[in-house]
């Protein structure tokens, strides 16, 4: 049967994708661990502050999780929410599991204690650093209604492997607040045949901004998780030399703005994948054809 | 401050930095020692473009230079919103630069980082606030949103916040929040070359700034909220 991950909660994707009933959470909402400043404002907190963290089972190995739940606060972090985060990966580096699942679903810094989440974000960013330095690989998961954003979408991108769905989204400013600062000429954030193509999971997976491409499914989530298990990269200079490169060669190729193309269409053809005008309407085991074919570095 | 009359300061009229599209690069010598010198003017906003081109220092002086610290000076309104730079990965090159001054610190090399105009969200997060440490100048100016744009979004009423944010350092522009949180360490008055000195004297180590934010008063939980992760059963 399947189960869609976009539209399970964060507690629910934990039940379903770990080792059933192996999720042992710490700081759980008996504990009312919440955020003193939302209370200040007088807006209603969470008793876990969006996120849960703790450790299970995946297919019988250890590994540390954190599922942050998109229904409050769109997933933004805060001061407490992000101590949660340092705290497991902290822990991981004393503990060593076999893995860290990061679950990702986050607009972002929480505006309503934006200069701690922004520091929050960053000690999360060096404390993932920390972790894949002591080999211990982390694993982000996106398929969230809300995307992951902002300084998570930076922190996803710090990991050493991210899997998503077609559904999912990963980027930094969301389209709403590009069109609220240069105008629907700029992103139209109502069109979402170009909010996927510029920020979703086919997108990143045939450019290499993501490694596995998953239906949007709780099994599948599981399935790409398990086989990730061992995806351990260490960062190198060699590997930030690859990444550069990389990253410049697209800057490079990246087709002048054109009235007659679609930027991402263009950009997928620039890359040498076949179809790519047909890209959006196509499901997940054909997008996964392309890649092969065009074999796009990682 | 402009960036010309801070390295004047810092390293003499002779400093022999420069400035192409909003990028600062140079190589100075302090105290008898060589510096690797990046950054960004004008409040340039960080696209693709500015982090590759801050990588790119960043990754030469760790091939070429084995120790040599690197100063980052920032001045940015912010990451670059354009829907573009979203498609190109911006948070894969933001990510990219964060990476490689953490593999500078981890590879020996002293990073120091110092706002010395304005630093917002996206563009800081990946320069000062992934150094050994974040200094900044007193006049300088550290956000994420002013109180009238996040009235509106957060819809709460902007005398309110404006009266908060007298006591609460965590959603309010400035500097002094910032060091009170722990974000950036100290701030640089008066001689500003004894204050890099100092800052470059400092032993690296662990992130202490949830510790520091908890002492200085201004980020009361997050070291407890950590620890008691660490301590859970």
């Amino acid at each position: 049967m399947n189960l869609s991950y976009a539209e399970c909660t964060a507690r629910e994707r934990l039940a379903h994708l770990l080792d059933a009933g192996s999720f042992h959470e710490w700081l759980p909402p008996a504990e009312r661990v919440t955020s003193p400043h939302l209370a200040q404002l007088g807006v209603p907190g969470a008793f876990d502050d969006g996120v849960a963290i703790g450790r299970a089972t995946l297919a019988g190995r250890t590994v540390f999780v954190a599922a942050q739940e998109g229904v409050f606060m769109g997933g933004g972090v805060g001061e407490v929410h992000g101590a949660k985060l340092v705290g497991l990966l902290q822990r991981a580096l004393r503990d060593r599991p076999a893995a860290v699942l990061l679950l990702a679903e986050s607009g972002g810094v929480r505006l309503h204690e934006a200069n701690a989440g922004l520091i929050a974000v960053s000690e999360v960013m060096r404390a993932v650093l920390d972790v894949r330095a002591a080999g211990i690989p982390v694993i982000t998961l996106i398929g969230g209604a809300n995307g992951c954003f902002g300084g998570m979408g930076i922190v996803a991108r710090c990991t050493d492997h991210i899997v998503m769905s077609d559904s999912g989204r990963l980027a930094m400013s969301g389209p709403e607040v590009i069109e609220a600062s240069f105008g629907v000429e700029e992103f139209d954030s109502r069109d979402r045949a170009l909010v996927w193509r510029t920020t979703g999971g086919k997108h990143r997976w045939l450019t290499g901004d993501c490694d596995a491409l998953v239906e949007d499914d709780v099994q599948a989530f599981r399935a790409a998780a398990i086989a990730a298990l061992g995806a351990a990269k260490a960062v190198t200079p060699a590997l930030l030399e690859a990444e550069h490169a990389l990253l410049s060669a697209r800057l490079r190729e990246m087709p002048p703005p054109s009235d007659d193309s679609d930027d991402a269409t263009a950009l997928w053809q620039r890359l040498g994948i076949a179809d790519a005008q047909r890209i959006p309407d196509m499901d997940v085991a054909a997008v996964h054809a392309l890649r092969a074919a065009a074999e796009v570095p990682r | 401050m402009k960036w010309n009359t801070l390295v004047t300061q810092l390293f003499g009229p002779y400093h022999g930095m420069r400035e192409a599209d909003d990028f600062l690069q140079g190589e100075v010598v302090f105290d008898g020692r060589p510096l690797t010198v990046i950054g960004t003017a004008n409040h340039a906003p960080i696209g693709v473009r500015l982090a590759l081109a801050q990588a790119r220092v960043v990754l030469d002086t760790i091939a070429q230079h084995p120790g040599r610290p690197i100063l980052l000076l920032i001045d940015t309104q912010g990451q670059q919103l354009r829907r573009r730079d979203e498609l190109l990965g911006i948070n894969r090159a933001m990510a990219h630069l964060g990476m490689s001054i953490d593999l500078a610190r981890r590879s020996g090399h002293r990073v120091i980082g110092l706002v010395y105009d304005q630093a917002l969200s996206g563009g800081f997060i990946t320069s000062g606030l992934i150094a050994d440490a974040c200094d900044a100048l007193p006049e300088a100016e550290i956000r994420v949103m002013r109180i009238p744009a996040m009235a509106r979004v957060t819809k709460l009423p902007e005398a309110m916040l404006t009266e908060l944010s007298e006591s609460n350092p965590v959603f309010a522009p400035g500097v002094g929040n910032y060091v009170a949180m722990g974000g950036v360490r100290a701030l640089w008055e008066g001689d500003l070359q004894a204050a890099l000195r100092a800052a470059l004297s400092q032993p690296a180590g662990e992130d202490r700034r949830a510790r520091d934010g908890a002492l200085r008063g201004g980020r009361k939980l997050a070291a407890d909220v950590a620890q008691r992760v660490l301590d859970a059963a």
